[in-house]
């Protein structure tokens, strides 16, 4: 591991389908440790910009590195690195949650697979459902799993793909929590959102990718800085439609 | 090797989905199996084919089919694994990227065997019998396996490319047909010119009568070769498409 190395590097990277340019020169960097989020509308190239960093796809032109590795050169060292959590719950239902973390163990060749695998289960609140096919999980259930399975060898930057996108409300503050465990852990974490919201609870920096490019970069307070000062006004708080959800089926605010 | 090992691990993934689904094996036997009784007791009566049993001399042909309609099953499970993303996870993991497709061609030939031996259990209560020696069955079971391993690498071409989990596993259809138009159900003499031409040149029946020579206990002479060769060829020509259109679906 290079130690002062950003954890990701993005220099002027471009990616084309066909004549639709979707990534037209992006620059990032994503400091060691912590939770960034890439912000942007359906379409604005979040998915190939997450796809290129691990390794899924090739990028155009440009230069990405993960972890002080180039993501076009050495592949190989890049994917030790790392791990992806995409947009569909990567998870095998016909395995039970237990067999999954073992399965991603055994291929990342980590010592002891069955006790990386009980432990994950117990961190991610899967301890009682380890042993069920994942055919039965929830959806909240499946993504703590999915987010548990990337953690496995404890890869050093892992990218979280929208991860609560089809979620419930209950479900999404399930994976808040879990993603805000991994970067208590150290974890650098690179995660894709449309959802305004969720940047401002996880992300201690957060980039817009629009129309190809990254247009700002900074954290919440700078972001804020961007726009005039805001005027004062007192106006009665309601609660949220969401606050009410939560309270009438009782959730518990676990975020 | 790390590949291998790979290989071993992603193929204990895919033969536990078929253990725990064990109706893939019951179905990929169910049509065979009914295609035996059917020409034995229906049709079978009416058939001339000059040699004693007609389930004997059926049953080569019945374990084509049961070999086409497994691999079918290869191309479906390849693509509910590419629709799900996990492939997107392995392929994003360290694992030897070759392996994640090994492990679903060695599940298809284990699951291809589990339905033969299932064809061969029903054809002998049914009353096959075979005076082949060891040398002949390990002849036949080889011939067998290319054949699997034939056309599982062709299955994978569907199941890279379809989008549909039905358009993946309907390519099928067309080997399981094959072997009506070859020796594997009468004799090709008592087909009409055209007919019998193309019946005799094409791989089933080259297939068909080497297996059909070897469990009789006979000399198989110069088709066990032109089987070996399509065999082989099908295997190459299937290899390099389906190696192609998976260097297409992933960077």
């Amino acid at each position: 591991m290079t130690a002062r190395a950003p954890a990701i590097e993005v220099r002027d990277l471009r990616h084309s389908y066909g004549d639709l340019a979707v990534l037209k020169g992006v620059d990032l960097e994503v400091p060691r440790g912590r939770i960034v989020a890439l912000l942007g509308s359906n379409g604005a190239g979040k998915t190939t910009l997450v796809r290129i960093l691990s390794t899924l796809l090739r990028a155009d032109a440009g230069v990405a590195t993960v972890d002080g590795h180039d993501v076009a050169a050495s592949p190989a060292e890049v994917r030790a690195a790392i791990s992806l959590t995409g947009q569909l719950s990567a998870v095998d239902d016909i395995l039970t949650g237990r067999e999954n973390l073992v399965l991603v163990a055994r291929l990342r060749r980590v010592p002891g697979p069955g006790g990386v695998a009980d432990a994950l289960l117990a961190r991610f609140g899967l301890a009682e459902a380890g042993a069920r096919r994942v055919g039965t999980y929830s959806g909240g259930m499946r993504r703590r799993l999915d987010i548990a399975m990337s953690l496995v060898g404890e890869p050093s930057v892992v990218f979280l793909d929208e991860p609560t996108t089809g979620l419930d409300p209950e479900a999404r503050r399930e994976a808040w929590a879990a993603v805000r465990a991994l970067a208590d852990g150290g974890t650098t974490v690179l995660l894709t959102t449309q959802t305004l919201d969720e940047a401002e609870r996880l992300a201690d920096r957060i980039a817009i990718l629009h129309e190809g490019r990254i247009i700002v970069d900074g954290t919440l307070d700078e972001l804020r800085a961007l726009i005039p000062a805001p005027t004062v006004e007192y106006v009665e708080r309601q609660p949220t439609l969401e606050e009410v959800f939560l309270a009438v089926v009782g959730g518990k605010d676990r975020s | 090797m790390t590949a291998i090992a790979d290989t071993r691990i992603l193929t204990g993934r895919s033969l536990r989905h078929i253990s725990r689904s064990p109706d893939t094996i019951i179905t990929t036997a169910l049509m065979p199996v009914a295609f035996l009784l059917l020409f034995v007791y229906v049709l079978g009566g009416a058939i001339e084919t000059g040699t004693g049993s007609y389930v004997t001399y059926l049953l080569p042909g019945i374990l084509v089919i049961t070999i086409a309609s497994s691999v079918s099953y290869t191309a479906f499970r390849l693509f509910l694994d590419l629709q799900s993303g996990i492939f997107e996870r392995f392929h994003s993991m360290p694992v030897s990227r070759p392996s994640v497709l090994w492990a679903h061609v060695v599940t298809s030939l284990v699951a291809t065997f589990v339905s033969l031996a299932a064809v061969v259990a029903v054809a002998l209560v049914m009353g096959f019998r075979s005076s082949a020696g060891l040398g002949a069955w390990l002849g036949v079971i080889g011939i067998l396996a290319l054949l699997t391993l034939a056309l599982t690498w062709l299955a994978v071409i569907p199941g890279l490319t379809a989008t549909s989990a039905d358009g993946a596993s309907a390519f099928a259809y067309p080997l399981i047909l094959l072997p009506f138009v070859s020796s594997a159900f009468v004799p090709t003499e008592s087909m009409p010119g055209p007919v019998r031409w193309f019946a005799e040149h094409q791989p089933v029946t080259a297939i068909v009568d080497s297996v059909r020579a070897l469990l009789a206990g006979g000399s198989v002479g110069s088709d066990l070769w032109i089987a070996l060769a399509w065999c082989v060829g099908m295997l190459a020509v299937a290899y390099a498409f389906a190696m192609a259109a998976y260097r297409r679906r992933v960077a």
